[in-house]
């Protein structure tokens, strides 16, 4: 007991270098995608933070952190998922096909699409679960599968345009209901409420730790941390509010990301799929019900990828067979430089998106700048690298 | 006898630890050399530095060898002078031949072309030294820990072996194998061989040992000469936990209540072999407030029968009822086992009981997390109070509840596992093995948990390799081989020879 006593001592004296080493990581991601930000701001004059190219990046990334969100709980329960794309573009083109085709309205066709996508996950999660057969191996398959079958569907075409009404699912905005539409206050208020949540519930968090005695982080890097993303928020509100307002996409972005950042941290369900990812068999000896979560977390990447190829092909205003060509590396890869572990059981929503920020900031700052997309592949490569390795060259030099 | 190896003041520091204060350890050439202290003394660091692992320089002291000062840099440097380590984890694939084991890295080959008559030749030579009867080329997975355990001298023995160091050699075998296996160290010692050996069953130490040093807290305590007094156990362990511990076993009141629980005739088929039956005809009770041993050789189907009275964890076809407080329980899978009232303490919790890289406190609350939740969400002041409360119940060594079990040493881990199962709030707790590779100090806690959970009213099942352990702590012990029960004996009635033959004669 003496020993764990001197060892609490230290652990308050060591502070400050202690903690940032522990959350390396965590900062590190943050700072990465501010130092990219600003480099791009420098290179581009200005052009990367205009409210107009600021639209466009929430607009063009949706899809890959909507889809990063049902990835990181795929990557977490010890599986992965290489279908993403191709599912995407097959909802798609359902879509286009149910509504240009048939003239299905947009209130019946989109939630059949969801149901599909579900579906989907479940086809693919039901070889995974109960079969164990590698989800490697089940979701190549459905890749194959499901690009093949949005051609058949498609016939090798095109299909589109869409009604307004749906084309609103990406490309629409949130109507300025306060002020007169320019500057947007629906938008700048709405950024304003959020930033004061997320310190006030900072705050919140912080004053229920200390009553049960629970160490948090210094309160330097409280307000560092808290600074930076209040300010990020109000900042990008503001560039938004001069431009055409909030994009539909980014609330729903947004309400996905706090739902799904709640359910991982703060439910049963969550913390069970971290322990089915971390070790299966302990998990299972435990009373959870694995095969079943793995299941479930298969199904989740299908509404998730449908809801995805919705928005998608509501961007294009049409469906075509190349729709997701590959985007599944780009979801895989945003999860990863978000910190989650190939092994299952390790990473966070928060990481993830901001992984998918990363990636999407290097894609529009080197389209911006006018580079190749041969160079922007080699650049996205390694900067993928460089972040896994970043990770386990912390871990080695922890353990 | 000339001196084979010595190791003088050996300090070894690691960030903010001090692993190793001066360390003197000599060991004669062709004795048996035993090594005791409890986990974390210092046992295992001191045999990394004597191997390379920690290279030379890394260190402060010497390390004197066959007369010369060595410097290992690795652990190749080590095994061309004839050092070899055979660790408690087998390094072996599991998926090669015997053959292929005993030459990996090593290979019979000319220009890059492995030689297989050769080395299967070779490989009968060195199978027959070691006594194992194995074709050469069988898979090393379809043989016993035991066997395996012999396939891993016999590597030791294709590099010419002069220095023999075993950590923890019988650590999951039974005893009957870590009889042969002892036999075998003795055998090697005739031939010239000289052995470290490290572990922590004291009368295995006193069979075979010449001389025992005994570590403590990273320092040598003592050196005892086989040869020239009688070693007690009691000493060893003295010198090891530092303190007298009269009484190896605590004390209980023996009781017995109520029939708990009722296991009629229970019968489990292999999983993959469906013509193979694991357990036959299992019939037992155990009451409130008794602890009921289960004693057997490695294989007799001990963990089987546990695991597949918990929740069909393990097995085909089985059928038999299990009754729970005079009613039939429903325990067709894990959570309506636990429901019922079941708790089961895996024998091997680092693959089936922990989640190494989660916190003490996720891992104890993961068998009942409705428990500190209120419609699906996890109150986390509530989590952190129950992980207080069974650290400071369970001692738990640890700086805080918020630290991965993986850093934990194995006694801590194993309160962990243990805490995980009490906080399911069971009524018949099955323990497998549960004082498995950890020290005399955290056992003696283990043994006072079980004696609490009698005192609660609760009913435990012990399966133990470790007899000596089983006559200490329980109240009544059935016998089992080959699946079936072959004997019950009190605790009065029972004795080690009295289980043997039961197990032999049958």
């Amino acid at each position: 007991m003496e020993l764990a006593e001197t060892k609490t001592q230290e652990n308050q004296t060591a502070g400050i270098g202690q903690y940032l080493l522990g959350h390396l990581r965590e900062f590190g991601l943050l700072f990465a995608l501010i130092a990219i930000m600003g480099f791009f701001q420098v290179v581009t004059g200005g052009t990367m933070l205009k409210a107009i190219n600021i639209t466009n990046l929430f607009l063009q990334n949706s899809y890959i952190i909507i889809m990063a969100l049902g990835m990181l709980m795929v990557i977490v329960a010890g599986h992965i998922d290489l279908s993403v794309g191709s599912v995407m573009g097959f909802i798609g083109a359902l879509a286009a096909v149910m509504i240009v085709n048939w003239d299905w309205p947009m209130y019946t066709a989109v939630p059949v699409c969801l149901i599909a996508g579900g579906l989907i996950g479940a086809w693919q999660g039901y070889w995974v679960a109960y079969w164990k057969i590698p989800s490697f191996i089940v979701t190549l398959a459905g890749m194959l599968v499901f690009r093949g079958m949005s051609l058949w569907l498609l016939e090798g075409q095109s299909v589109g345009p869409f009604p307004r009404e749906f084309q609103a699912l990406s490309t629409g905005f949130v109507p300025d209901i306060i002020g007169s539409g320019r500057p947007n206050v629906t938008a700048l208020g709405t950024g304003i409420i959020a930033a004061v949540l997320v310190v006030w519930m900072g705050l919140r968090g912080r004053a229920r730790d200390r009553q049960y005695g629970i160490e948090g982080e210094p309160m330097l890097f409280f307000t560092i941390r808290n600074a930076i993303v209040a300010g990020a928020l109000i900042f990008v509100t503001y560039k938004l509010a001069n431009f055409r307002g909030l994009p539909n996409v980014l609330i729903s972005m947004v309400v996905l990301t706090v739902i799904y950042t709640f359910v991982t941290e703060n439910t049963v369900l969550g913390r069970r799929v971290y322990a089915l990812g971390g070790n299966e068999k302990a998990a299972k000896l435990s009373g959870i019900k694995t095969e079943r979560l793995a299941f479930l977390s298969f199904v989740n990447m299908g509404v998730l990828a449908a809801l995805a190829g919705l928005i998608f092909a509501a961007r294009l205003n049409t469906a075509t067979p190349k729709a997701g060509f590959a985007v599944e590396l780009d979801v895989i890869a945003a999860v990863f430089i978000g910190g989650a572990s190939m092994a299952g059981g390790v990473g966070k929503i928060v990481g993830a998106v901001t992984g998918a920020f990363i990636m999407g900031v290097l894609n529009n700052g080197m389209s911006i700048m006018g580079i190749g997309i041969d160079y922007q592949q080699i650049i996205k490569g390694l900067v993928l690298l460089a972040a896994v390795f970043f990770d386990v060259y912390n871990k080695n030099k922890q353990g | 006898m000339n001196t084979l190896l010595e190791m003088r003041d050996i300090t070894k520091i690691f960030p903010g630890v001090k692993a190793l204060d001066s360390v003197n350890l000599a060991v004669r050439e062709g004795e048996i050399h035993a090594i005791c202290g409890e986990n974390g003394a210092g046992k295992s660091t001191l045999m990394k530095v004597l191997s390379g692992v920690y290279p030379a320089g890394s260190f402060d002291g010497d390390i004197v060898y066959d007369g010369e000062v060595a410097q290992f840099h690795g652990i190749s440097d080590s095994e061309s002078k004839g050092i070899i380590i055979i660790h408690q984890e087998l390094a072996l694939v599991p998926l090669m031949s015997i053959a292929e084991n005993l030459f990996l890295g090593n290979e019979n080959a000319s220009n890059g072309v492995v030689q297989w008559q050769k080395t299967f030749k070779e490989t009968e030579r060195l199978l027959a030294k070691v006594g194992l009867n194995e074709a050469p080329g069988t898979l090393v997975d379809s043989l016993g820990v035991g066997k395996q355990q012999l396939v891993e001298i016999a590597k030791a023995l294709s590099k010419e072996v002069r220095l023999l160091i075993l950590d923890e050699p019988t650590a999951a075998l039974s005893e009957a194998d870590s009889q042969g296996l002892l036999d075998l160290i003795l055998e090697l010692k005739t031939q010239g061989v000289t052995s470290i050996i490290i572990s922590h069953k004291l009368n295995e130490v006193r069979r075979v040992a010449d001389t025992v040093t005994v570590i403590r807290d990273g320092a040598t305590v003592s050196t005892l000469d086989a040869r020239t007094e009688d070693i007690s156990e009691d000493h060893i362990v003295r010198d090891m936990v530092g303190r007298d511990m009269a009484h190896r076993y605590p004390s209980r009141k023996r009781r017995a209540g109520d029939v708990l629980m009722e296991v009629k005739d229970w019968n489990v088929w292999h999983p993959e072999h469906a013509e193979r039956q694991v357990v036959q005809d299992i019939n037992l009770t155990v009451r409130a407030g008794e602890v009921v041993g289960i004693a057997g050789l490695m294989g007799a189907g001990r963990t089987e029968l546990a695991m597949s009275i918990f929740g069909q964890s393990y097995g085909h076809n089985i059928s038999g009822s299990v009754e729970i407080d005079g009613k039939p329980a429903n325990v067709s899978n894990v959570s309506r086992a636990i429901d019922a009232g079941l708790a089961y303490v895996t024998e091997d919790r680092k693959s089936l009981g922990l989640i190494l890289d989660e916190t003490i406190q996720r891992n104890i609350t993961l068998t009942n997390l409705p428990k500190v939740s209120s419609n699906g969400v996890i109150a986390e002041a509530k989590e952190s109070q129950v992980a207080e409360k069974y650290r400071e119940a369970m001692n738990i060594r640890t700086p805080s509840v918020f630290q991965k079990v993986t850093n934990l040493s194995g006694g801590n881990q194993q309160k962990v596992v243990l805490s995980k199962w009490l906080f399911a709030e069971p009524k018949v707790l099955i323990l497998d093995e549960p004082t498995r590779g950890i020290d005399v100090g955290a056992k003696f806690e283990i043994y006072n948990i079980i004696n609490d959970l009698s005192a609660d009213d609760k009913g435990v099942i012990m399966i133990s390799s470790e007899l000596s352990e089983l006559l200490g702590i329980c109240d009544r012990i059935y016998v089992m081989n080959e699946g079936a029960f072959v004997g019950e004996l009190t605790a009065d009635e029972a004795s080690q020879e009295r289980i043997m033959s039961l197990i032999v004669t049958n």
